[in-house]
This record gives C-alpha cells, sequence and structure tokens, in this order.
C-alpha cells in the first residue's frame, strides 16, 4: 500500500464552543496528487488540514493516511508521513537558528547526530538556503521565512506535504520561487490558498469548501471556468484566467 | 511605545556582538556561565556597609568586556537605562539608617548612605557581568549551557522560546500602539482604559500564537524535550578560565584588596 494517499470519509467537526466547521467532508486523494482547498474565509479549509495529521480529531467521520487510519495510537506514524506548513513561518521557526530549527523533527525522530546533520544540509540545499543556516530567524525576511518553514517539514521526509497558504505575504518574486519549488516536489501536495492562481498552476485538481462542505472537488481548469460555482464559493476567477485589465479583451 | 523598540535593538545589538570571534567568545559556554554564577555569588555575599572591598570585582566585566570587544558605551548605556530599578530599591536607606558611621572633616556619613552605596555597586557589578556574559555568549548560547549543566528542560526551554518569541512580540506591540496613535488625536484614546485593552488584546494574541506553536511543535516530533544539536568542547583552557576567575574572585571576597593596598602604600610611605 503506498504511504501517499489520504482517503477522508464522512469527516464532521464541531469546535468546543458548539461552532460546526466541517460537515460530511469526503474525498480520496492518490499517490503524487497536487490538490488545492480554496474556499472563503472560514469555509473550513484550515479546521479540514489541521485534521490531516491529527491536529484535531474528528467529530464524525474518519481519516487515512495510506492506508493507515489516523488514531492517537498512529499519531507518531501519520506525523512523520504528513508534513505541515503552516501559514505564518513565525509560528513554524520556533528554535534559535535555522539549522537548529531544521533539526528539530529528525533530533525527536530520534537520528543520530550526523544522520541529522545529513537531512539539514540536504533540506537547506532543497530550497537553497544553506547559507542561512546560521542565523536566528527573526533576522531572515518573509520568502526566506518561507524556504525554510517548507525546509524544516522537508527535513523529516514526509510523503504527503500540507500546507496552508504558501504564498500569503509574499512579494512576487519570493512567491514565484515557492510556486517553481512546490512544483518540483514529487510529494501528494495539498494546498490550502487563496491565491487562484497558484492552484491554476500548481494543482490539476481542485476542491472548493463552503460554509464546512465540499461545494466541488474537480479539474481545477474546469472549476475555474464555472463563474456561478465560484460566485456560490465567495471566489471569482484567477486572474490569469481574467480578461486583461487593460484592453478589456479576454 | 519606542522604549520597545529602543529594547529590540539593544537585543539585537547583543546578538550581534555575540556572534564575534574572539578568545572570549571562544571560551566554552558553560565555563563562562558558571563563572559569572561565582561572581555574582560573591559579589552578593558581602556585608551591606561593605563598598571599597567590591571594588576589584569591576576587573571581571571590565577585562572580559575588554577582551571580547564589547563597547564600553554600549554597556555603560543599558546599565544607565536599567539603573533607576536599583536607585529605588536602595532610595530608602538614608532615610532609615542614620546612624554614623565615618567623618569625613565635618561631613558625616550615615549608614545609609553607605549601604545605598554598596546596593547600586552591587547591581551595576552583577549586572553588568551577566550583559557580558550574554554579549560573548549570545542569548541561546547561555541557554546551551544551561541545558548541559542539567538544569531541567522546562527553564531551558522557557527561556528559548521567550527570547526567540520576545521579538515577535514586541514588533506586534508596535504595531499595535502604532495603529492607536494614528487614531488618536489631541490625546484622546491615549488614555489608561484603553491602554489596559490593548495589554487584553495583546495577551490573547499571545496565547493564540502560543497554541499555533505548539501545534507546529507537535507536527514535527515535540514529546517536552527541546532537543539541542550542537556539541560543546569544556577544554583545559575552559577549566583554566574557571579556577583562575573563581580563585581570583575567593581572593577578593577573603583579603579586602584596597585595603590591604592603602596599607601597604601607607607602609612604604610610614
Amino acid at each position: 500500500m503506498s504511504h501517499h494517499t489520504i482517503s477522508v470519509r464522512g469527516l464532521g467537526f464541531v469546535y468546543p464552543d458548539g461552532t460546526r466547521a466541517l460537515e460530511g467532508v469526503s474525498f480520496e486523494v492518490g499517490h503524487g496528487e497536487a490538490i488545492a482547498v480554496v474556499g472563503a474565509n472560514g469555509a473550513g479549509k484550515s479546521t479540514l488540514l489541521l485534521h490531516l495529521n491529527g491536529l484535531l480529531s474528528p467529530s464524525e467521520g474518519s481519516i487515512d493516511i495510506g492506508g493507515v487510519p489516523v488514531t492517537k495510537g498512529t499519531l507518531p506514524e501519520i506525523r512523520r508521513t504528513v508534513g505541515m506548513v503552516f501559514q505564518d513561518p513565525d509560528d513554524q521557526l520556533f528554535m534559535p537558528t535555522v539549522a537548529e530549527d531544521v533539526g528539530f523533527g529528525p533530533m525527536n525522530l530520534g537520528l543520530p547526530p550526523e544522520g541529522v546533520e545529513a537531512r539539514v544540509a540536504e533540506a537547506l540545499a532543497r530550497v537553497e538556503a544553506a547559507h542561512l543556516r546560521e542565523r536566528p530567524p527573526y533576522h531572515l525576511s518573509g520568502g526566506e521565512k518561507r524556504a525554510v518553514a517548507i525546509a524544516t517539514v522537508l527535513a523529516m521526509e514526509p510523503n504527503i506535504l500540507v500546507m496552508d497558504e504558501p504564498s500569503s505575504g509574499l512579494d512576487p518574486k519570493a512567491r514565484r520561487r515557492v510556486i517553481g519549488l512546490l512544483a518540483s516536489f514529487a510529494h501528494t501536495r495539498i494546498l490550502a490558498t487563496h491565491d487562484l492562481d497558484l492552484a491554476a498552476e500548481l494543482c490539476e485538481r481542485t476542491i472548493v469548501m463552503s460554509g464546512g462542505r465540499v461545494a466541488a472537488d474537480g479539474p481545477t481548469a474546469e472549476i475555474f471556468a464555472d463563474d456561478v460555482l465560484l460566485e456560490a464559493g465567495g471566489l471569482e476567477r484567477p486572474l490569469g484566467m481574467q480578461g486583461c485589465p487593460v484592453c478589456r479583451t479576454k | 511605545m519606542s522604549t520597545v523598540a529602543a529594547g529590540l535593538s539593544t537585543l539585537d545589538r547583543l546578538d550581534r556582538l555575540a556572534r564575534r570571534d574572539t578568545v572570549v567568545h571562544r571560551v566554552d559556554p558553560r565555563a563562562k556561565v558558571v563563572t559569572t554564577f561565582v561572581f555574582i555569588l560573591c559579589v552578593v555575599s558581602f556585608d551591606r556597609y561593605e563598598v571599597l572591598a567590591l571594588l576589584p570585582f569591576v576587573l571581571f566585566p571590565v577585562v572580559l568586556a575588554s577582551e571580547g570587544g564589547i563597547p564600553f558605551g554600549f554597556l555603560g548605556r543599558i546599565l544607565l537605562v536599567v539603573s533607576p530599578f536599583a536607585l529605588l530599591v536602595g532610595a530608602f536607606n538614608p532615610w532609615f539608617d542614620r546612624e554614623v558611621v565615618a567623618q569625613f572633616g565635618g561631613l558625616e556619613l550615615s549608614g545609609g548612605w553607605v549601604s545605598y552605596a554598596s546596593i547600586v555597586l552591587r547591581f551595576l557589578l552583577t549586572t553588568a557581568a551577566a550583559l557580558v556574559l550574554t554579549a560573548t555568549t549570545s542569548f541561546n548560547g547561555v541557554c546551551l549551557a544551561l541545558e548541559k549543566l542539567r538544569v531541567p528542560d522546562v527553564f531551558v526551554t522557557q527561556l528559548l522560546l521567550l527570547y526567540r518569541y520576545i521579538f515577535v512580540l514586541g514588533e506586534e506591540t508596535l504595531r499595535l500602539s502604532q495603529a492607536r496613535r494614528l487614531r488618536s488625536f489631541g490625546g484622546r484614546g491615549m488614555g489608561l482604559r484603553v491602554y489596559t485593552q490593548m495589554l487584553g488584546q495583546l495577551l490573547l494574541r499571545t496565547v493564540a500564537r502560543a497554541q499555533r506553536i505548539y501545534l507546529a511543535m507537535k507536527c514535527r516530533g515535540f514529546d517536552g524535550q527541546v532537543r539541542m544539536a550542537k556539541r560543546l568542547h569544556f577544554g583545559a583552557a575552559d577549566l583554566v578560565f574557571v579556577l583562575g576567575w573563581s580563585a581570583a574572585f575567593a581572593l577578593f571576597r577573603i583579603v579586602d584588596v584596597p585595603q590591604w593596598l592603602g596599607r601597604l602604600v601607607t607602609g612604604v610611605a610610614g
């Protein structure tokens, strides 16, 4: 059985204060697929992501990662398989230096020092941040922080990458670099984003969330061409699929 | 709130100083932490009327700062900023303790003034030593040393995270206070009521962030212990550093060096 698949069945989640965030969410993700999860603010994207590596446990339904059900007992294995990159890199980079932060996960996996070092060097090289290794995270630019945050997850050698808003707060060049980086990965990828152009570029499949439910699930090109669906989900066509703002032609 | 910005830039400067490479920087962090601890212990253990015998201790921060390339002006400015604390602590001593302990011509010196001077001097010495330690070791180096010296993980983790997020918190505070200033006109909206609400707001944001950080840590296998990969090497030179300085502190503590020097000079003169 491949470790790179996700199966979500009838997932529902109610926050302790009674707010229902997810209801009847079901989908399957195959090996190596890149999927965009889009939807308005409060549609349940982040809540869904937090379920994928067991940071939240479902109120209803179940999740399998690579055929292994997400339960308390399987959490260590699940978290090794699913790497999660958070929206704010400041939440993710908590160690004194970049190298120590990237090494945090491998250290916790119990690797010997040489093994940790190898993982750190490899992950930093992968995101082209090897020169930042001794820097403290608060001295990095937004783009550098994002790259290092991705490296901290790569160092765990996950099979599945889950990312919350990978392009938020980045300048165009840094955003372009992150897109290039994500395109180069062979992992199964799930990206929750408001950046529909990024979704159109990286993901062949898109899931539209609305009010905690799956409003649509299909090929990205078809979904982004369906104005009625986008409107209902609080979205609009990606800029790349809109007419030219200068000459008003499509 | 420009004090927040000033504080952040001071921490930043300490951090950059700590990345230099000098003889003092190369001493094992554990050696510096232990030596500083012995120093502080000796300084605070003097009798409360002691002033002159404390003076030789100035040697430690001064030698370390000059060898470690830490500008005295920078240290002096920080000491000046934090000194009101010590000045206040002892401020009432001259009122309470009026017993005359010394006379210079017609001038009477009360015990209160002497103990006040002693408090301020001790404060300056210990703070200067701690500052020099941080500026030549880095805050994180100090944490690493504490961890290797088997200080409980909970404390070390607290310190590490405190230092990491003090910058984030500081910047958040700056943004919040900027937002208030921009919409306060003629002093309205700058009152205490808004201030307390801002503090509450900051606390809530901090709690939310702490939760997100904890989730991020759990994702990467955090089990309550932060493992630091860096290995330290405690060599013969480090041992000499600890023993040499500790012996000097012990000497300063037992023998009243200024008095002894004075006697030597007057003895020679006589």
